[in-house]
């Protein structure tokens, strides 16, 4: 278990080096700068402001200072915003962030796994079919389109909630953004435990429980949930990109001061060391999500460990 | 006895995809929403981009001519969701075949060429997987394709290809090594060559089933751009681009908001469904348990 854990960890390196690689260069040879304005500056004041920031140096070279100050966890000053180094920023809106993810993680997990069992328990009948129109909606329809939506019905109209901000994450700020987020990842997860939990209800081992004269509840609770929740595991590292990038749309949507709002207006400013900060960070993220899920599948499954 | 069918494969999963009604209906509504994209700007008096002075933000009325209703500028949102139409599926299309090009080529050339080549291609292929790739599709969309509609359909397409690359591999595995593409080895056929005639062909069928699941996702990543102002740019209407202005106006035109995105949730519902029902058509195992 722990040669498996290590060799995933390792893995982790080399991708996010590609990453960093790949993307350093592409915000770089895209056209346009950061101080191209509407009102050009004068050459002199240009000049000095690509000194200061390192741009009149070869590409290549900036590469490896930017390497370099990334290992010792420095991602620089931002370019647009010159009061902040992009760490500042991406530590104030983080928790926002956060927050967010990790409940519309928990939401999802929650509220699918318990509706993905029920529409096993239930194959064939009414409650079965309800589910499943929920999931078939909640997965095709994007957050752009729910959060609004959800917004316009429980806010203006019913005026339950508030239509978007944030208030210190006080819990009735929180409840649209949560649920327009974690809600497609709970439908997700429920289709998935849907399928895996009827494929092992219908095998052996389940067979030969009840043959022993085990209850449902101790069959279902002891011997299948753990096998059919083995594709929701190996979701889960999706999922977890699905939530960072989809965070993105739902601050936009519900004005939440998280990080989401950096890449885009990074993005559009040309404000190269914000772009990559929210690379760097969003992508370690990813991975490491990604390779706790690999971990926790590992544990599950031990066959998985020795390949 | 064991009835053995002996019909093609596709024209039996013709026949189930039919039976399916849920896709049947999801199929027709889909074509009728082309139609309607396609000749009902010409049924409106107005153009997508004519400003009306003397209709302002009018909610939608079926008796005046603004059917949908206008925008704050007064253009009809009839019009206006017909064109975010067209251009949501136009890019899709166009991108779902940047993808599939790109995919088959990466796919094809990495299963059958083999080796330490095949490695360093899919292990690329992991890599990319594991970044969250809308974040590629926003740089690459603010850096290359702001407004500028080629280059927005060959980004979003130059994300979609990875999980055709892999399935294109997965089967050129399996096409390798079968005696015709010996055959065509043993003849002298160089690589180039078995790969264009002998491998592509045969893979058309499997390319083409997934091609149709991807087009809900390039509309997808094209609505979500333009949603975000990275995509279509004004006066020209997206469907992610008048939700966006739909959103912003809601309190006071809540119709701007609800026109468009329901339009874009019926498309999405209905291309999501028209893949269901033929991943079921064509997976005999599905057959059985029904």
């Amino acid at each position: 278990m722990l040669a498996y854990t290590l060799r995933r960890f390792l893995g982790l390196l080399p991708a996010l080096f590609v990453i960093i690689t790949v993307s350093f260069f592409l915000v770089r040879l895209a056209p346009g700068g950061p101080f191209d304005q509407e009102r050009t500056l004068p050459p002199q004041v240009r000049a000095n402001l690509d000194r200061v920031y390192g741009l009149d140096q070869p590409l290549a070279l900036q590469y490896v200072h930017y390497l370099s100050r990334l290992v010792r966890g420095d991602l620089g000053p931002s370019f647009k915003l010159p009061d902040f180094s992009v760490s500042e920023l991406i530590v104030a809106g983080l928790p926002v962030s956060a927050t967010l993810g990790g409940l519309a993680l928990l939401l999802a997990l929650l509220l699918g796994i318990p509706l993905g069992v029920a529409a096993a328990l239930w194959h064939g009948r009414p409650a079965d079919f309800g589910i499943a129109g929920f999931v078939a909606l909640a997965v095709a329809l994007p957050s752009f389109v729910t959060g609004p939506l959800l917004a316009l019905i429980f806010g203006l109209y019913l005026h339950w909630l508030p239509v978007g901000g944030w208030e210190e994450g006080s819990p009735r700020y929180l409840i649209l953004p949560v649920l327009t987020l974690g809600l497609p990842v709970a439908a997700y997860v429920a289709r998935l435990t849907r399928g895996g939990l009827l494929e092992v209800l219908r095998s052996n081992h389940i067979r030969t429980a009840r043959a022993r004269g085990l209850g449902e509840a101790r069959i279902l609770l002891r011997h299948a949930l753990r096998p059919a929740l083995l594709p929701v595991v190996s979701y889960l590292g999706p999922a977890a990109a699905f939530v960072v990038t989809g965070s993105l749309v739902v601050e936009t949507v519900f004005a939440l001061p998280g990080t989401g709002r950096y890449l885009v207006q990074g993005a559009i400013n040309r404000d190269y060391t914000l772009v990559m900060g929210m690379i760097v960070v969003y992508g370690v993220l990813t991975l490491l999500l990604n390779f706790a899920a690999d971990v926790v599948y590992g544990w599950l499954d031990p066959r998985v460990r020795h390949d | 006895m064991i009835e053995i069918s002996s019909q093609p494969l596709w024209r039996r999963a013709g026949r189930r995809f039919c039976g399916d009604g849920k896709a049947l209906v999801a199929g027709v509504l889909v074509a009728l929403i082309a139609l309607l994209a396609i000749v009902g700007p010409s049924l409106s008096p107005f153009r997508y981009d004519a400003l009306d002075w003397h209709h302002l933000a009018v909610p939608p009325q079926l008796q005046s001519s603004h059917w949908l209703g206008t925008d704050r500028l007064g253009r009809d949102l009839f019009v206006r969701t017909l064109y975010g139409v067209r251009i949501s599926l136009v890019i899709g299309l166009l991108a779902t075949a940047v993808s599939v090009i790109i995919g088959l080529a990466w796919g094809s050339i990495a299963g059958y060429v083999g080796g330490r080549t095949d490695d360093l291609m899919m292990r690329f292929v992991d890599v990319l997987y594991a970044l969250p790739y809308l974040f590629l599709v926003i740089i690459f969309a603010t850096f290359f394709g702001r407004g500028n509609l080629i280059g927005l359909f060959l980004v979003i397409g130059a994300v979609g290809w990875l999980t055709t690359a892999r399935i294109v591999r997965g089967q050129t595995l399996a096409l390798k090594r079968r005696e015709f593409i010996e055959a065509a080895r043993a003849t002298g056929v160089g690589t180039p060559g078995i790969l264009l005639r002998h491998v592509i062909p045969n893979l058309i069928g499997p390319v083409a089933l997934y091609a149709t699941l991807t087009i809900p996702d390039m509309i997808l990543f094209e609505s979500f751009l333009s949603f975000l102002g990275l995509g279509v740019q004004e006066p020209l209407a997206s469907l992610g681009s008048l939700i966006n202005g739909g959103a912003q106006e809601m309190q006071a035109a809540p119709w701007m908001l609800v026109v468009p995105a329901l339009v874009l949730s019926v498309l999405l519902l209905c291309f999501n469904l028209i893949g269901d029902g033929l991943r079921d058509a064509l997976d005999p195992s599905t057959s059985a348990e029904r």
